[in-house]
């Protein structure tokens, strides 16, 4: 993984520059970490828990709804709640749409997933305080659906 | 702490989770398995970004973050936390902490929404992987309406925060 090359890389070279400089790092490094860590666990459990309650099969059926605004609806819903890796979501988008599920629906499910996070809450919490983490994800929201918007307008699956 | 850590809430999903394994109640067991393997893949992302966080902290000055990303810095700003957000890895999950550490160091509210904003729609690892699956033109559609759009709302969300002295604050 290049991610973790380069961040040898720079502990290396910080560690040559400064030994107690990197220290220090290594040290701030654990205690953030550590204290967000609860935090991540509530994460894990409740994305454990959705899951179970909402695998790949069911959101793919929901998604395939044929009535585009509700489909719209479902999609943005799901995009909130769902917290899944690229890896997943690309392929699985990528089969949508050979079955019919317009560009439009997959562009607000996507763009949901990946600026509104219900399941990151607790995190985002901990940092920027309920009500403020409550805004920036109903601004993330409505940027999905605009976007979406966009998407079917260019595609051409709606029109104004 | 702000946000409390619901200690039996936690105690029952695992004892939840440790007797479906015992007994073979498979939702349980399910959960556990989800579980463990989204742990394990979090795990392989964090600990460098830590790291990261941790050498970025000892490294560069805070005058340096404020000359750059601070309350007198330029649109520039935008461009060089949109860069950062394009090789930010994980998800939104890892892009909290770098925020904080960002606005710790004096970048402004709008500089670091903007950051979060950037690093959900606009890392490029996940960039490539939807243009291949979904075509260049759906990925560009979604890039250009989207990154304007992450600046308004940033800018608009921050100086609304500013204005009423809203502050972030640590964690702990």
């Amino acid at each position: 993984m290049i991610f973790y090359g380069v961040t040898a890389v720079l502990l290396i070279a910080s560690f040559f520059a400064d030994k107690k400089k990197t220290l220090k790092a290594l040290k701030i490094s654990w205690k953030k970490f550590t204290t967000i860590l609860p935090m991540f666990i509530v994460m894990l459990v409740l994305v454990s828990v959705s899951l179970y309650m909402m695998p790949q099969e069911i959101i793919s059926e929901y998604l395939g709804e044929k009535d585009l605004l509700k489909g719209m609806g479902i999609a943005v819903t799901v995009g909130s709640i769902a917290l899944m890796p690229g890896f997943i979501v690309y392929p699985l988008c990528g089969i949508l749409r050979e079955q019919g599920v317009p560009y439009m629906v997959l562009s607000g499910f996507t763009t949901s997933l990946m600026m509104v996070g219900l399941l990151t809450l607790p995190i985002e919490k901990a940092y920027f305080g309920l009500k403020t983490a409550l805004i920036r994800n109903g601004l993330g929201l409505l940027i999905a659906m605009i976007v979406a918007f966009i998407t079917g307008l260019i595609f051409m699956e709606v029109a104004l | 702490m702000k946000a409390k850590f619901p200690v039996i809430l936690i105690l029952a999903y695992a004892v939840f989770v440790v007797i479906s394994l015992i007994s073979g109640y498979q939702p349980g067991k399910d959960i556990g398995s989800n579980f463990l393997s989204f742990t394990l893949s979090m795990l392989k992302i964090l600990p460098a970004a830590f790291i990261l966080i941790g050498l970025f902290q000892v490294w560069i000055s805070k005058k340096r973050v404020e000359k750059h990303l601070g309350e007198d810095s330029s649109v520039m700003s935008f461009v060089w936390v949109l860069l950062l957000a394009g090789t930010t890895v994980g998800g939104l999950y890892v892009a909290f902490p770098v925020a904080w550490a960002l606005y710790e160091k004096g970048a402004r509210l709008q500089v670091v929404l903007a950051y979060i904003g950037f690093a959900a729609v606009c890392r490029i690892p996940m960039i490539i992987f939807e243009a291949s699956f979904m075509g260049v033109k759906f990925t560009m559609v979604r890039l250009l309406v989207s990154i304007p759009l992450v600046v308004v709302s940033s800018v608009f969300l921050g100086r609304y925060l500013t204005a009423k002295d809203w502050r972030m604050t640590s964690p702990e």
